[in-house]
Order: C-alpha cells, then sequence, then structure tokens
C-alpha cells in the first residue's frame, strides 16, 4: 500500500571510511585508518609506500573482496551500498615497476626446421633463443637480425625439450631416444659426450637454481620410464637417480629452497631432498595423470639473476648474489607454493612443506588441464585446458577469479609477461592470444600459423615472444 | 656311341697318360692368362659378352664377400626417426586427427585462380520438371491446374512463413523439409550432423535452387563450427559448402560431402 520510493542513506561528503590495510598474505599494515570519501587509488598507493617505508614509489593494485577497486572510496561504497561501519578490508597487490607493451605483430617468419618445432625457450636474460624441434636438431637463432645462428646436430630421435641454465651459460637439451645433450649457447657446439640413462624418452628437464650453486652444474630430467635423474655436467655423469613412480614421470621442478617435485601418470606428487636423493613426502589427490606441475617462485628461479633492469654479472659470486635477493624478495615469508594440474579436469594447490594435504582444490575445467604457471609475482595462477578455455585463479588461496574463452580448440601452452599483467596463450587452433589481467579481457589475437602451435615463450625483457609449431616454422612477434 | 666320346673310352681302355696330372695343372695355371688375353683381344659383340659375363661374376663375387663380413659385425639397430612430431604433452595421447587448415588456404588459391569449382559429382542426371513437381488440381471443379507440389527434398529457414494459400504456387510438405545434413569430411573420412544454412545452387536450374530444392549434386551452405577451423587470418570459420551425394527423397537424410 505505501508506495513510497525508498530513500537511498545520505552519505555524508564529509564522512570518512574505516580501512584496513592488508598485505597479499593478509597480514595488516598498520593499523586501521579513517579515511576521507575521496580518497582513490593514487591516493592509497601514498599511503601504502609509506607505511612500508619504501624508497622507490612502488605501484600497487588494490582489491576489496576479489574486485579491483579502482575508483574513489566514496563512489565504491556507494556502488556497492556498503555499511559504512563496517571496516573495509583493502588488500595490496604490488605491480611490477615496468610496464610491459603488448606484441601484436608478426616481426619475423624464421623457416628453418624441417619438422615441427616442439620447444622453444629464450634464455634468463632475454638475448638468446633456442628451439627443438622433430628433425632432431636444436637451433639457436640471433634475434636482433631474426635469422638462424647455429644448428646443433647430434640427437638421434625428436628433441622433446629444452632448458637453460640459470647463469644462460649452457643449454640442455632431452630427446625422444632418452639422451640428453649439453649445448654451448655461444659457438653452437657440443659440450661433451650425450648424457645417456634413461630407457625411454625425457619428458622435461630443470636446472638447479642459480642462488643455490653458481656456476649451474646440475639438472634434473624426467623420463617416461618412471625415474628422474639429477646430472652433473663437470662430471658428466648420473648423480642419483630418483626411482619411484610406477609409471611415465610427466613434469620436474627443482624448488627454490633445494627439494625438487615430480609429478607422474600414478597420480602422484613426490617431493625429494636433492643431497641424497631421499623421498620427502609424496602428494596424494589426483585422480588421473598429473600433467603438469608450477612453482611460485619458477619464474625468479628460471631468469636467476637477470631482471628488468639488463644488468650483466661478471663472476658467478655476484651472480649468485643477485639471485639470492632476488629469490628472498619474491618469497617474502611465506612457504613455496605448488600448483598441479591434472587430467582429472582439477588442480591442487599444495603448500609441500607445510603439510601433505592440499591447501585447495579447483575445479571448474571440463577437459584435461594441459599446462599450469604462475605468475611472476605469485599473485596469479593461469591453467590451460583442453576444453579451449583459460582460467586465472588467485595464486595465494586458489580461487577461481576469470575464464578466458575465445580459443576454438585445445589450449596447448601458456606464457606470462615478465610484468605479470599480460597473458600468453598458444593452441591448437594455431592462433595465440594475449590477455590483460587487470580487465580480465582479450587483448591482442595473433593468428598466422599455418598449423598447430605448441610451444610459446614469452621473452624475459618482455620485448619479444616466440612461437613454434606444426607448420614447422618458428615465428618471432614484436610491438 | 657318340662322336666325342672317343677321348673317354680311350681313358677307360688304356688308362689315363703320364703325365696327366702335371699337363692338367700347368693348363689351369695358363687360364689366368688366357683370361687376360681374351680381356684385352675381343673386340665387338664377342668382347661386349665376355665383358657381361665377367661383371656377373664380379658382382656375385662382392654378395658373397659382403655376406660373410655381414656375420661377423653386428650391427647397431638404428631407431627410425618418424614423421610427426609431436610435443611431450602429446605423446601418450590418441589424438584423433582434426581439419587442417593448411590443405584448405591452398586448396582454395588454386581455385579461386582457376576460377572454377571443382566438385566431387561434376555431373549429375537432369531431373525432369514433371518428376520434380507434382500437379495439384484446385478449385470448385478441379480444373484448375496452377499449384505444383514439390516431391523432392527442401529447405526453407528458420523464418519461413508460407505465402498465403490462396497465391502459392509451390507447395513444399513439411514432411520433405529438411534442417541437417550428414556432413562427410573427405579427408578425415568422418561424418558430422551439420545444421544447413542455404542453398547455394541447384545443379538443375535457378529457380529450384530459390526454391530450396535439395537433389543430387546440389550445393548446399552447412554450419562448420563444431569442427573449430581458423583461418590463416585467425578468424573462426563457421559456414563451408558441401555437395549433396544422394537422393535425399528416397533415402529421408541428406548425406554431402565436404567441399574444402
Amino acid at each position: 500500500m505505501d508506495t513510497q520510493p525508498v530513500l537511498a542513506p545520505a552519505i555524508d561528503a564529509s564522512a570518512s571510511v574505516m580501512c584496513q590495510l592488508l598485505s597479499p598474505e593478509g597480514d595488516p599494515l598498520g593499523a586501521a585508518l579513517y579515511l576521507p570519501q575521496n580518497v582513490g587509488p593514487p591516493q592509497l598507493q601514498e599511503i601504502v609506500n609509506q607505511l612500508l617505508h619504501n624508497e622507490e614509489k612502488l605501484p600497487y593494485a588494490f582489491y576489496v573482496g576479489d574486485e579491483e577497486l579502482s575508483i574513489q572510496l566514496g563512489a565504491y561504497m556507494r556502488q556497492k551500498n556498503a555499511n559504512v561501519e563496517v571496516t573495509l578490508r583493502i588488500v595490496c597487490q604490488p605491480q611490477a615497476l615496468f610496464r610491459i607493451r603488448p606484441v601484436n605483430r608478426c616481426s619475423a617468419t624464421i623457416a628453418g626446421h624441417t619438422e615441427a618445432v616442439i620447444a622453444v625457450s629464450f634464455s634468463p636474460d632475454g638475448k638468446s633463443l633456442a628451439s627443438g624441434s622433430g628433425d632432431t636438431t636444436v637451433r639457436f637463432w640471433d634475434l636482433s637480425t631474426q635469422t638462424p645462428l647455429f644448428t646443433c646436430k647430434g640427437h638421434k630421435n625428436w628433441v622433446l625439450c629444452i632448458a637453460w641454465s640459470p647463469d644462460g651459460k649452457q643449454l640442455v637439451s632431452g630427446s625422444k631416444s632418452g639422451e640428453l645433450i649439453l649445448w654451448d649457447p655461444k659457438t653452437g657446439n657440443q659440450l661433451g659426450t650425450p648424457l645417456m640413462g634413461h630407457r625411454k624418452w625425457i619428458t622435461a628437464v630443470s636446472w638447479e637454481p642459480v642462488h643455490l650453486q653458481s656456476p649451474c652444474f646440475r639438472f634434473v630430467s624426467a623420463s617416461k620410464d618412471g625415474d628422474a635423474r639429477i646430472w652433473d655436467v663437470t662430471t658428466r655423469k648420473c648423480v642419483i637417480s630418483l626411482t619411484g613412480h610406477t609409471s611415465s614421470v610427466t613434469c620436474v621442478k627443482w624448488g627454490g629452497d633445494g627439494l625438487i617435485y615430480t609429478g607422474s601418470q600414478d597420480c602422484l606428487i613426490k617431493v625429494w631432498e636433492t643431497s641424497q636423493g631421499k623421498l620427502v613426502k609424496t602428494l596424494k589427490g589426483h585422480g588421473h595423470w598429473v600433467n603438469s606441475l608450477a612453482l611460485s617462485t619458477e619464474y625468479v628461479l628460471r631468469t636467476g639473476a637477470y631482471d628488468h633492469t639488463g644488468k650483466t654479472f661478471s663472476t658467478a659470486e655476484e651472480m649468485k648474489e643477485a639471485a639470492l635477493a632476488r629469490y628472498k624478495k619474491m618469497r617474502g615469508n611465506a612457504p613455496e607454493r605448488l600448483v598441479s594440474g591434472s587430467d582429472d579436469f582439477t588442480m591442487f594447490l599444495w603448500e609441500p612443506t607445510i603439510s601433505k594435504q592440499p591447501k585447495a582444490r579447483m575445479t571448474g575445467h571440463q577437459k584435461l588441464v594441459n599446462h599450469v604457471y604462475f605468475s611472476p609475482d605469485g599473485q596469479w595462477l593461469a591453467s590451460a585446458s583442453f576444453d579451449k578455455s583459460v582460467k586465472l585463479w588467485n595464486g595465494i588461496t586458489g580461487k577461481f577469479v576469470a575464464a578466458f574463452r575465445g580459443h576454438v580448440a585445445d589450449v596447448y601452452q601458456i606464457s606470462w609477461s615478465a610484468d605479470s599483467r599480460l597473458l600468453l596463450s598458444g593452441s591448437k587452433d594455431s592462433t595465440l592470444k594475449i590477455w590483460d589481467i587487470r580487465t580480465r579481457k582479450l587483448k591482442m589475437d595473433l593468428p598466422g600459423h599455418a598449423d598447430e602451435v605448441y610451444t610459446v615463450d614469452w621473452s624475459p625483457d618482455g620485448e619479444k615472444v616466440a612461437s613454434g609449431g606444426k607448420d614447422r616454422v618458428l615465428k618471432l612477434w614484436m610491438n | 656311341m657318340p662322336q666325342g666320346d672317343h677321348i673317354e673310352l680311350h681313358q677307360k681302355r688304356h688308362g689315363k697318360r703320364l703325365d696327366h696330372e702335371e699337363r692338367k695343372r700347368k693348363r689351369e695355371a695358363r687360364e689366368v692368362h688366357r683370361r687376360s688375353k681374351d680381356a684385352r683381344n675381343l673386340l665387338g659383340a664377342k668382347g661386349k659378352r665376355f665383358a657381361q659375363k665377367c661383371y656377373a661374376e664380379k658382382a656375385q663375387m662382392k654378395k658373397t664377400l659382403k655376406m660373410h663380413d655381414e656375420s661377423t659385425k653386428r650391427q647397431k639397430v638404428d631407431d627410425d626417426v618418424q614423421e610427426g612430431a609431436l610435443p611431450p604433452y602429446l605423446l601418450d595421447r590418441d589424438q584423433t586427427q582434426r581439419a587442417k587448415v593448411l590443405s584448405n588456404t591452398i586448396k582454395q588459391k588454386r581455385k579461386e585462380k582457376a576460377g572454377k569449382w571443382d566438385v566431387p559429382l561434376p555431373k549429375v542426371r537432369p531431373v525432369a520438371e514433371e518428376e520434380m513437381f507434382k500437379v495439384l488440381r484446385t478449385g470448385k471443379r478441379k480444373t484448375k491446374q496452377w499449384k505444383r507440389m514439390v516431391t523432392k527434398a527442401t529447405f526453407v529457414g528458420a523464418g519461413f512463413t508460407r505465402k498465403p494459400p490462396k497465391y502459392e504456387r509451390f507447395i513444399r510438405p513439411t514432411g520433405l523439409r529438411f534442417t541437417k545434413a550428414h556432413v562427410t569430411h573427405p579427408e578425415l573420412k568422418c561424418t558430422f550432423n551439420l545444421d544447413i544454412i542455404s542453398v547455394k545452387k541447384n545443379p538443375n536450374g535457378p529457380m529450384y535452387t530459390s526454391l530450396g530444392v535439395m537433389t543430387r549434386g546440389t550445393i548446399i551452405e552447412v554450419n562448420v563450427s563444431e569442427l573449430g577451423l581458423v583461418t590463416p587470418a585467425g578468424k573462426v570459420v563457421w559456414g563451408k559448402y558441401a555437395q549433396v551425394t544422394n537422393n535425399p527423397e528416397n533415402d529421408g537424410c541428406i548425406n554431402a560431402v565436404l567441399l574444402v
């Protein structure tokens, strides 16, 4: 009967909002503050910088709940009809100082391989590029002239995976016949004889981080025969063999605190310690093959001491210290997080150093998850699946954030830009797509490949993207 | 007794010559010199025949030597490098092949250059009008004969509304209307049930095309979005042409082959 319109609660222009600023892990940054209504993100940034006593003004992004706060506090409260009496909890996430521009054109299509390009990888300093292919060769490419540099022959069967050492001095490649060969990127020559030992093909290779050992001389390789082996480059021998899996080991990662994580087709993830090769933990939970592992500090371990400033190091000691500083900053106080993606359409978030139980289970994909990758700052996690979508998750809690749809066939691999603002995905439908994390939308579509795209990589300096696939050409993209 | 046996007969009767063995040995020793003399001096047809015989013997000797060599050595079996290299995450998976954009674009370009469509059924039996239409007699005395009913399969489209019955000349019965076709991909050899978007061309005439009649050899446009094809420019392909390969009015379904 009463048709009086409901009046919106009048918010006084001079009233203030009670806010509590939190760090991404949930720790409060100082006490709760009364902030006036017209405070927006730039002012909040200044406050946070002062609270943390930062020397440089670092950019921050602010999140309330899971939504980004991009307008002034007053407008936000009005929009959400939030209760003024409850303290507003604002999470501050540090952003990268530098901003990477999205690539939008294919600057070069370099032919050279005579069979499908299977693996492509930039060196940790972003200055060199290597690729492995089904024609049994590993090729090095010159980025400044965009032409081939060296063709390295030596493998007997398809080159399945390549990995740069974090100091950028060596490259190891594993093949379908189970052998590993080390190459010198400066001359293109083989360093010594092939390392034999595995009985079946190599599925993944990972180097020991440079902050634990510099110069790098150890790496671990995983194979279909079910064991992972730690090799020593200087003695050219297999130092330790990590056996225990009953089925093919699909991926292996050398963690920053000296633990090795292996994921296998027997649905288990095993954690090993590296001095004697003993099994520390077995993480159970998946119902089907574990396809991919990701560590929250992975990007820092991969790039070692190099970062966006482009500084070069003269001695191994310097490199080790710089890498250690970067690693400590990245990790903070939190333990290393591990995410595993599986054929059972779900992913688990683990904190292996703390407990055997998973921290979160991430469901939502409708087909198997092929590749999972943490963003370089560890805040986000992206997963590529054969259900044609890429999903974005919160890297700390494992909560679902957004789904990126656009591909029309299985999404094979993903790669992050160095500032964690852009995500690149390569798919079976022959296109690459760049997704913007802030707007949660498609930023750039990069068609051009004639056939399936098997591998993508974004250079650590953010300038270039390299992609290779079934059409046997290597494409370099720039903006 | 045959003519040439006198040598043997004498040897049987009186025994061999006393220096027989020595003469035989020396003769065989001289064979090498004789052979070499022949090789140097034989000319013409005889020379050719001799050379051929020598070569055949040499080849045979080489084969036997190689055979003997092989059994002493042990060779490592090299695994053949197969075609179709796959990344490690696809190696254990049995993936059904999907339509390739590569073959599509090259053939498209060739077709555009040639200027004509290369269809699987270039010639079809022409369908006469009496076979296509059935005459309907209308009117109070059933003397008017201007209405026709289509006897073949048709496609009318989603928003189709009939003309007022008094004025419609061509009747397309709902029983003969189809919306889906069984389209086979010629390279993958698998068949998909795809929606028809339109009838592009009926070889029997433009009138049948406009009516939407589908007979054998008709080019139809089908919705291929479920195949997940992408052009090199990055656009998703959602419609492609296909040619009808059966007689739908006899079978009750439309079978077509995709034109790639």
